[in-house]
């Protein structure tokens, strides 16, 4: 039996690494990631978790003690927002190219300069090609579910992949919302202790991170490419084995009230909550519009985002990140190269909004669609749109 | 010295590489050429010779080997032509010479 209890999302995620048992914790404090390491240190210093935890001096660090963790086939956790993301940039490509199933979870937060704190997804797009599966949450019971699925789809030995777990900052990390926790036995159900085969062994010696010739390179990184792509099979299958236990049913590519829609909104993560809000009023009103939630951002689902957006006229992509001198939001931009092959495909519209913090209520959505709609039928001289920013913008062309 | 032959990267696909690039057989670095870039190799004038065994010592690569009646030989399989066992040689019995002069 689950039990239904608030927490904060933080607090939340902290649980989920506690029920997986990891080994290793190796992190730095940083807003607004805070919450989940501090917890973390004190469950590992009350015995309520039996794992080392590495009070590292740097993400740098953090990421490097749990390279070296997952090395010998330890269960590693680390968590880091904004510039401790950027600090750890190298070692972020280490972890996937050596195929350690580390999970990291993301406090979403906006890039320096100006110094922000808040939510912003610039800190996740730096590090999009890096190599690891990628998911997004909307609420807190999502940050529990997600983490705990990300270590048994990490480690699957079909994929070997580290993952990605992220969260907005404040918006998602310090909200207390009820959620269900599971019993133990059903999480050791879920997530069984795998063998990593390749794991440092002195009975068994192996090599790990030997030089790479251009003679061999190409063919590792291709090897690593397909490989991440065919980790999808693994991805899926996770969900349904975690729908079969939890009774929670998460997908790649998550339509809210599409049936027969023209107009789709696309957005991931928190503020995919508040654009629900606005389907269901613009529904009420008989407006056919309906909503997507991307959940998986890498490897990105090219099959499952074609097939919602095919009966759709206009595909309205809200992006929380700028791609500064690019041809929009990296949302937006993807989504458009992922339908322009498509015989038949939406206009696709792109806004940037919710930056560094700011607030995207029901009124700036419903300002969104109706504006998007606009601009797909009358053009627009500019590449995006931002939402939002006081004073009339020009000037975002080629 | 090599034991057995070892597919060149260019007899590798991308399918064959192993997952992390990890090398999973130990010590097979013995197996690889790697004194195929030397551009000067040590000849050693046994005339000279005291079996003192600096060279053994200093060689970085250990690619000096011991052999028969106590002298010394480099194994042309790894040694990379440094000079090093040339310049420590106590009685100058060992001379760099040009690999093109050979």
């Amino acid at each position: 039996m689950s039990r239904r209890l608030a927490l904060e999302a933080s607090h939340a995620v902290a649980e989920a690494v506690r029920m997986a048992d990891v080994d290793v914790i190796a992190a730095y404090p940083i807003t607004p990631q805070t919450h989940i390491p501090e917890r973390l240190a004190e469950m590992v210093a009350n015995g309520e978790l039996d794992a080392s935890y590495i009070p590292v001096e740097s993400e740098h660090s953090a990421m490097s003690a749990c390279l070296g963790s997952s090395a010998v086939g330890a269960r590693a956790f680390t968590t880091t927002a904004g510039q401790g993301l950027e600090l750890m940039h190298e070692a972020v490509y280490v972890a996937s190219s050596m195929r350690y199933p580390i999970v990291m979870v993301i406090c979403n937060r906006a890039l320096s300069a100006p110094i922000s704190v808040w939510a912003d997804h610039s800190d996740v797009m730096a590090v999009r090609d890096t190599g690891w599966i990628q998911v997004f949450c909307q609420n807190n019971q999502e940050a529990f579910d997600m983490t705990l699925w990300a270590f048994r789809v990490g480690e699957d030995p079909k994929v070997l992949f580290p993952v990605m777990v992220n969260l907005d900052g404040f918006t998602l990390s310090h909200v207390t919302e009820p959620l269900f926790l599971p019993e133990q036995s059903e999480v050791d159900r879920f997530l069984p202790r795998l063998q990593y085969r390749l794991a440092l062994d002195p009975e068994k010696p192996t090599t790990h991170g030997a030089l790479g010739f251009p003679s061999i390179y190409a063919e590792t990184k291709i090897a690593q490419e397909v490989a991440l792509r065919k980790s999808k099979e693994i991805v899926l299958q996770g969900w349904e084995e975690f729908g079969n236990i939890f009774g929670r049913h998460y997908f790649p590519v998550e339509p809210y009230r599409t049936e027969g829609a023209k107009t789709l909104l696309l957005t991931m993560g928190s503020l995919s909550e508040t654009a629900k809000m606005v389907i269901d009023i613009k529904q009420d009103k008989g407006e056919s519009v309906g909503l997507i939630n991307l959940r998986l951002w890498r490897p990105f689902p090219f099959k499952e985002l074609r097939q919602a957006a095919k009966d759709a006229n206009i595909l309205i992509v809200f992006d929380r990140c700028i791609s500064s001198g690019g041809p929009g939001g990296p949302v937006y931009s993807e989504i458009r190269s992922a339908l322009y092959d498509q015989a038949k495909r939406p206009k696709v519209v792109g806004f940037v909004g919710a930056l560094g913090g700011r607030d995207m209520s029901v009124k700036d959505f419903e300002y969104v669609v109706d504006r998007g709609r606009e601009i797909a039928e009358k053009g627009s001289e500019e590449l995006f749109e931002p939402v939002g920013v006081r004073g009339e913008v020009s000037g975002i062309r080629g | 010295m090599a034991q057995k032959k070892l597919k060149t990267a260019d007899e590798l696909t991308w399918k064959d590489m192993e997952v992390g690039n990890v090398i999973t057989e130990p010590g097979n670095a013995s197996l690889r050429r790697t004194g195929d870039w030397r551009t000067e190799r040590p000849v050693v004038d046994k005339e000279k010779c005291n079996k003192c065994g600096l060279c053994w010592l200093y060689c970085p690569d250990a690619a000096i080997k011991a052999v028969k009646d106590g002298y010394y030989e480099p194994d042309l399989f790894y040694c990379k032509g440094c000079g090093i066992c040339a310049r420590v040689c106590p009685k100058e019995a060992i001379t760099m010479i040009e690999e093109e002069e050979i």
